[in-house]
């Protein structure tokens, strides 16, 4: 009897062991994991520095691209770069926080309303290849643009557009009440506490989501390729109607030669690519952080 | 003439929706306002809304423009390609000059290889790093990995493009000298690369929106962690799981860049994966590359591709809010 209880007991014991170490080990499967998906990140900037830091210098930031590698540099592309989001910022930033001021403020909560914010955020899940399309049709080919600095730019804007407009949505809902009544209570119009009051308030979140949106437009290649924006620039625009290069454009041209050394060019425009997105993504985290505690 | 404007105003708020009646000045403000400021304040309250309104609605033009724009380039295709053809036929040949042939199938069977690799590739990693993260990690693994996986998810496709082509199809290629220079298998990884961001942040909110008390209800009757997490925890949070795979195969699907430089442009109805091939979205990319003229077959071809690769990634996110809305659990 006494027998039978001690095995009873044995085998409970093993299978606690045993389901003991099935968590160990899944534990430590999950953690490979997480830390094989650190590696990548290492590994993938860790090749293209190696590849491209050698070719950084004021050269490469200050020459027109060239058929030559040790001659080429991305003065046309950040250039143009620059020109593309002297659109892009204010286009995408005045419709984006007009819409999300629209839907919160002022928009009743009816079908219509459902219906444009249903389209916002499909729209968010559209690829980026498509919206090249509609900016091929629309901006190019109707509106005559051309593969200007101003189709691309107008194209881009619509591509960050849902970005900008759910993330000032949410920085105005999290406006608290108090301070709306308040103004309204000191006989203020609605516009007026809108513009006075809500705005202000919401405006570090509107940064953080809006400073991610144009990130990604710099770097968003599909679309420029489809509209048409030329690889092989060796001018400076001077106007929004001009012709220009891009730098996902620029990089992108370099990585399609066969030859290494248009790969390194590649990798060294890609640091400077990735030197802009970093920046702004601190800026952006700073941003939050600072008024976060609020 | 101030009536006129006020029926004006009151007829557009009826269309616009507008959710209660502005607020404005009290009688005596607005008395004093239009003696001395001609009524500015009042007047500015109701058209403002109106210009918002409009910019509420470039929205739902971009949605609208790019459904009519693929639709009606799409009927100029079919004019010049029967329909059938293009449903039916297994070969996309659009370059030769005297027998053109354009079957979507070649181009959808692109696709779909990327998007299964990328697929077997990042869900497994993804939601082991996302079980990992929102049921065993400390509070600092989350704070190093947080910003590690908001990198991934900012670097831009190109570089990711470059990264498959320079790094990954050698080193595959180092392993299984099969393999050719433009293949399926290392876009596809890359591209898996990319999206699993979305599955970790995604199925992580999911994961730790499943409240405290069923966990520790759970830990409380003696399951380990990892039973917790996976009879309990996982089941729980499944729908937003789901949704999350699905909206990382969708970005799958519309993936350009990385595909355009590293899988080839060879369509392709053969089913391996080590050889050269084309998807829907390097299809465009190419054509919209070189010079195909603007009227030209080829040209109206680009928005058919289009068209069909927006339907699949439609359908892929109305599926996932439907599977998010419908298989909610609620606490």
């Amino acid at each position: 009897m006494e027998n039978v209880e001690r095995i009873k007991s044995e085998e409970m014991i093993n299978r606690i062991d045993s389901r003991l170490t099935k968590n160990k080990v899944v534990k430590g499967l999950f953690f490979t994991a997480t830390l094989f998906t650190s590696i990548i990140l290492i590994v993938l900037l860790y090749r293209i520095i190696v590849q491209g830091a050698p070719y950084l210098s004021w050269d490469f930031l200050q020459n027109f691209a060239s058929r030559r590698p040790e001659q080429a540099g991305i003065k046309a592309a950040v250039v143009g770069t620059i020109w593309m989001m002297a659109v892009v910022v204010p286009t995408a930033a005045i419709f984006g926080v007009g819409s999300a001021i629209y839907l919160e403020e002022y928009a009743g909560k009816n079908a219509l309303t459902r219906w444009i914010q249903m389209n916002i955020s499909n729209l968010a899940g559209v690829p980026s290849v498509v919206f090249g399309l509609l900016g091929l049709t629309i901006f190019v080919r109707l509106f005559g643009f051309g593969n200007s600095i101003l189709a691309a730019g107008f194209t881009m804007s619509l591509l960050v557009l849902p970005v900008i407009i759910v993330a000032s949505q949410e920085a105005i809902r999290a406006v608290p009440n108090e301070l709306k009544e308040a103004s309204y209570g000191l006989g203020a119009t609605k516009w007026q506490t809108i513009s006075r009051v809500v705005i202000p308030y919401a405006v570090p979140g509107i940064a953080t989501g809006s400073i991610l949106a144009f990130s990604r437009a710099i770097g968003e290649t599909a679309p420029l390729i489809v509209v048409g924006i030329p690889t092989f620039v060796a001018f400076l625009p001077s106007g929004v109607f001009d012709s220009f290069t891009a730098l996902p454009m620029q990089i992108y041209n370099w990585t399609s030669r066969p030859q290494e050394e248009f790969h390194n060019l590649a990798a060294a425009g890609i640091i400077v690519l990735l030197v802009v997105l970093i920046m702004m993504n601190s800026v952006a985290v700073w941003i939050r952080n600072r008024y976060q505690s609020r | 003439m101030r009536v006129m404007s006020f029926i004006g105003v009151l007829g557009l708020k009826g269309a616009i929706g507008l959710k209660t009646k502005n607020k404005e000045l009290s009688p005596v403000h607005e008395l004093l306002e239009k003696k001395y400021n001609g009524g500015f304040l009042n007047r500015r309250e109701k058209i403002i809304p109106i210009i918002l309104f409009f910019m509420a609605a470039v929205s739902v033009l971009t949605t609208l423009g790019i459904v009519l724009t693929l639709i009606f380039e799409t009927f100029t295709f079919f004019g010049d390609v029967s329909i059938v053809e293009f449903f039916t036929a297994t070969e996309w040949y659009p370059f030769s000059k005297t027998e053109a042939v354009y079957g979507i199938w070649p181009l959808v069977l692109g696709t779909l290889k990327i998007t299964l690799i990328a697929s077997l590739f990042a869900v497994p990693l993804g939601l082991a790093v996302a079980l990992y993260l929102s049921e065993y990690a400390g509070a600092r693994t989350r704070k190093i990995m947080k910003p590690i996986l908001e990198v991934l998810a900012g670097v831009p496709t190109i570089v990711y493009g470059f990264f498959a082509l320079t790094f990954v199809t050698p080193f595959l290629r180092g392993l299984f000298p099969s393999i050719e220079l433009f293949n399926a298998i290392s876009p596809g990884i890359v591209v898996g690369i990319m999206i699993i961001p979305t599955i970790v942040s995604l199925s992580e909110d999911a994961l730790s929106s499943v409240p405290e008390p069923v966990r520790h209800g759970a830990l409380a009757i003696g399951s380990t962690k990892w039973e917790t997490a996976s009879k309990v925890i996982f089941p729980a949070a499944l729908s937003g799981i789901l949704a999350s795979i699905v909206l990382g195969i969708s970005r799958a699907i519309g993936e350009t860049m990385i595909v355009s430089i590293a899988a080839g442009s060879t369509p392709s109805a053969a089913l391996n994966l080590t050889s050269s091939l084309q998807t829907m979205t390097s299809y465009i990319v190419q054509v919209t590359t070189g010079d195909a003229g603007f009227g030209t077959t080829i040209y109206y071809s680009i928005y058919a591709v289009g068209f069909t690769l927006f339907v699949f990634t439609l359908a892929m996110n109305v599926l996932a809010q439907f599977i998010s809305k419908r298989f909610r659990e609620e606490y």
